[in-house]
């Protein structure tokens, strides 16, 4: 039995003989979601776009919708409910899962229809946004999800599985009537530029700190007394806060784009933005490298020098692929930590995605600042997820 | 032909390697032997220069190796150590090919080469090229350790302890494929070990190094037999070198032909220390011998084996 891989339901089997909720954590996140439907707004109706509203109660959301199509969602909820009782078991976890991914798609409609339903009956100004039920329960369920899909296929990430749903939702236009799809609908062009320069500015930010920061760290791993002061500058780095460091470097910037105009540089905007990325981000490349080079056991580098490599070959064809797992985990943590700082880097006119954000927020348009911030967070989910498959390929024939 | 004339190796103001002078004979086997800290691994790593003399010469086929790129004096020497060494993230196939593959030999050649190799090691090619070291068993990944090693023809191999970290039972079959694998390659083999027993064992010139010094080099019954001082004695571990020098000579050596005796004939390939064991074991003082064959040879008497070795 799966037993042993399935913390909390089957530990709590054991110890209390025949208990009756099997899935201690399905149950908790179930509570969640109920609580959240009952004591939130579901959805939100303003005359206009920075007013904050009046809050709609599911019930009403339902009324609002006004279709019978919307019972079907009753068919997973029992479910969820159903399996909260029933023995750990792959079977059981595969279809909680699809459950939990149809039920997420079918609240995520529901918002959309309801907000078309609603609009149509208000004064063109008015605007239809999500509550703190619909995120809470959104997040909630993407956590059930997620949780189960862990236990159907457990090692294989397959949590972006459950966006594809509400991914479709999106594209297919059943959400246009959301603020937040009119805020984009405003903003299509912007939006856009917005999303590559955003990608730009992270990935210029990676490359130059993977330039900078991989010799770094193979120095760092070849001279161990260079260590200690090298990590002591990049912690000092890491500590200071992002915009003290981007408002630093305008000074020092300007004056070479002043005295240089051949070098291009300027106190805004992407140069040192750039800058800054890199010095916060070469702190755990740095790190990564020096700490993947070092556990490659000692017996396979002297192997390697006295087969009659060079150093060269000897740091490409052995040291390098079997420190990349480690150096790899280290990409992937500075390339979602550079994706939110990169939101903070418009504020000195990098652009990017906080340039919507920063918009939103001195307008307190709240729809336009979600209109930046949740691309970010899922330009961080697909980063991350992309790179745990490829540490998984790589770690795999080890 | 490997000629270490005045070699002196110092770490600091330790003297690893303190004046040594050595001829090691082409297509022999030299073990090198002596307590930790002897300075016997140091000297194996001067050959291939992963460490470099302080001074003196080491000339590997009157070429003083100095003169060579150490990376192309490499990939003429063989490499094996105790912890294989194996490179994790490449297959069997591709550990072995390592050499041959720095060295620009066209694929067919070196896949011929990589079957060629696993199959004297034991290892069936279509079973283990395309394993990873993680997927073998200690054994087996000391034998792809080893093809490795020889992959490139080379004409000497250093081993350093290569069997010390296998089970009695793995460790004994790898040191007579050992043998086998001399015999037919006929490579130069300098090996390292701390186990007396392998030394005697695999050894044609044994090296008993102190403290960066040679104390004595000669053949195992040399040194068994004719102790250069006490310290000699003392490593070959003091009242056991009797059984140890019995274990040199076989019993086809001392074989008194026409005699016959009672019981199971014994083999003439055995050592005289196994057929003390058989002596004490059966109670008697004369037992018939027979060839691998079960053709009787004759007889050995317990008194046979006082008598001195020629």
């Amino acid at each position: 039995m799966t037993g042993a891989s399935v913390p909390g339901s089957g530990i709590a089997v054991e110890r209390r003989g025949a208990a009756i909720i099997q899935r201690r954590v399905l149950a908790v996140l179930l509570a969640g979601v109920l609580a959240a439907v009952w004591l939130l707004p579901f959805l939100r109706v303003a005359p206009n776009r920075l007013l904050s509203g009046q809050g709609v109660a599911l019930d009403a959301v339902f009324d609002a919708a006004r279709s019978g199509v919307w019972w079907l969602l009753l068919a997973p909820v029992s479910w969820l409910a159903l399996a909260v009782l029933l023995p750990p078991k792959r079977s059981v976890d595969a279809l909680t899962a699809l459950a939990a991914a149809g039920l997420l798609t079918g609240v995520v409609a529901l918002a959309g229809a309801a907000a078309l339903r609603q609009t149509a009956s208000m004064a063109p100004l008015a605007r239809v946004s999500l509550g703190g039920g619909f995120w809470v329960c959104v997040l909630l369920l993407w956590a059930v999800g997620a949780d189960a899909l862990q236990r159907w296929q457990p090692g294989r990430r397959l949590g972006l599985l459950l966006l594809i749903g509400p991914a479709l939702l999106l594209c297919s236009g059943a959400l246009d009537a959301l603020s937040l799809l009119k805020e984009y609908a405003n903003r299509q062009d912007v939006f856009f530029t917005a999303v590559l320069m955003h990608l730009q500015i992270v990935g210029l930010s990676l490359l130059l700190a993977l330039l900078f920061g991989m010799p770094l760290g193979l120095a760092a791993a070849r001279w161990p007394r260079l260590d200690r002061p090298l990590f002591a500058v990049l912690n000092l780095i890491q500590t200071v806060p992002s915009i003290a460091l981007f408002g630093l470097l305008i000074g020092p910037l300007a004056w070479l784009g002043q005295h240089w105009p051949a070098t291009g540089a300027k106190g805004i905007g992407l140069w040192p933005a750039t800058i800054a990325l890199v010095l916060y981000a070469v702190l755990p490349i740095v790190h990564g490298m020096a700490a993947g080079l070092r556990h490659i056991p000692p017996a396979v580098v002297e192997s390697a020098t006295a087969m009659g490599m060079s150093g060269r070959q000897r740091f490409w064809q052995i040291e390098l692929p079997l420190a990349s797992p480690v150096l790899l985990s280290a990409i992937r943590l500075t390339a979602v930590q550079l994706i939110g700082l990169t939101v903070v880097a418009a504020l000195i006119g990098a652009g990017g995605l906080g340039a919507i954000v920063f918009q939103g927020l001195s307008s307190s348009a709240l729809d336009l600042v979600l209109l930046g911030v949740v691309p970010v967070v899922a330009l961080a989910m697909l980063v991350d997820a992309g790179c745990a498959m490829a540490v998984g390929r790589l770690e795999r024939p080890r | 032909m490997i000629e270490l004339s005045d070699v002196r190796k110092s770490f600091g103001a330790m003297r690893a390697i303190d004046g040594v002078s050595l001829q090691i004979r082409a297509g022999s086997m030299t073990v090198l032997i002596g307590a930790s800290g002897s300075g016997k691994s140091t000297l194996l790593r001067l050959i291939n220069r992963l460490i470099e003399v302080d001074s003196g010469r080491i000339c590997l086929d009157s070429q003083d190796i100095r003169s060579l790129p150490p990376e192309a004096l490499r990939r003429r020497i063989g490499y094996v150590i105790q912890s294989t060494g194996l490179f994790p993230h490449w297959t069997v196939a591709r550990n072995i090919a390592t050499v041959p593959r720095l060295l620009g030999w066209p694929a067919p050649r070196i896949d011929s080469r990589v079957d060629e190799l696993l199959n004297l090691l034991g290892l069936a090619p279509s079973q283990f090229r395309g394993r990873y070291p993680h997927q073998l068993s200690g054994g087996q990944q000391q034998r792809v350790g080893v093809a490795r090693a020889l992959a490139a023809e080379p004409s000497v191999l250093l081993m350093d302890e290569p069997f010390g970290a296998l089970d009695p039972l793995t460790r004994a079959v790898l040191q007579d494929e050992l043998l086998r694998i001399q015999l037919a390659v006929g490579c130069t083999i300098v090996l390292v070990t701390h186990d007396i027993d392998e030394a005697l064992k695999l050894g044609q010139q044994l090296v008993l190094l102190d403290r960066g010094r040679i104390v004595q080099a000669g053949t195992p019954r040399q040194l068994l037999s004719e102790p250069a001082d006490a310290r000699v004695g003392e490593y070959f571990g003091g009242s056991t070198l009797g059984q140890r020098l019995l274990g040199l000579r076989r019993v086809a050596e001392m074989v008194r032909v026409g005699e016959s005796a009672a019981g199971a004939p014994i083999r003439a390939t055995l050592n005289l220390q196994q057929a003390l064991a058989e002596f004490l074991t059966r109670q008697v003082d004369r037992l018939p011998v027979a060839d691998d064959d079960g053709r009787p040879l004759g007889v050995i008497r317990f008194i046979d084996l006082l008598r001195a070795p020629q």
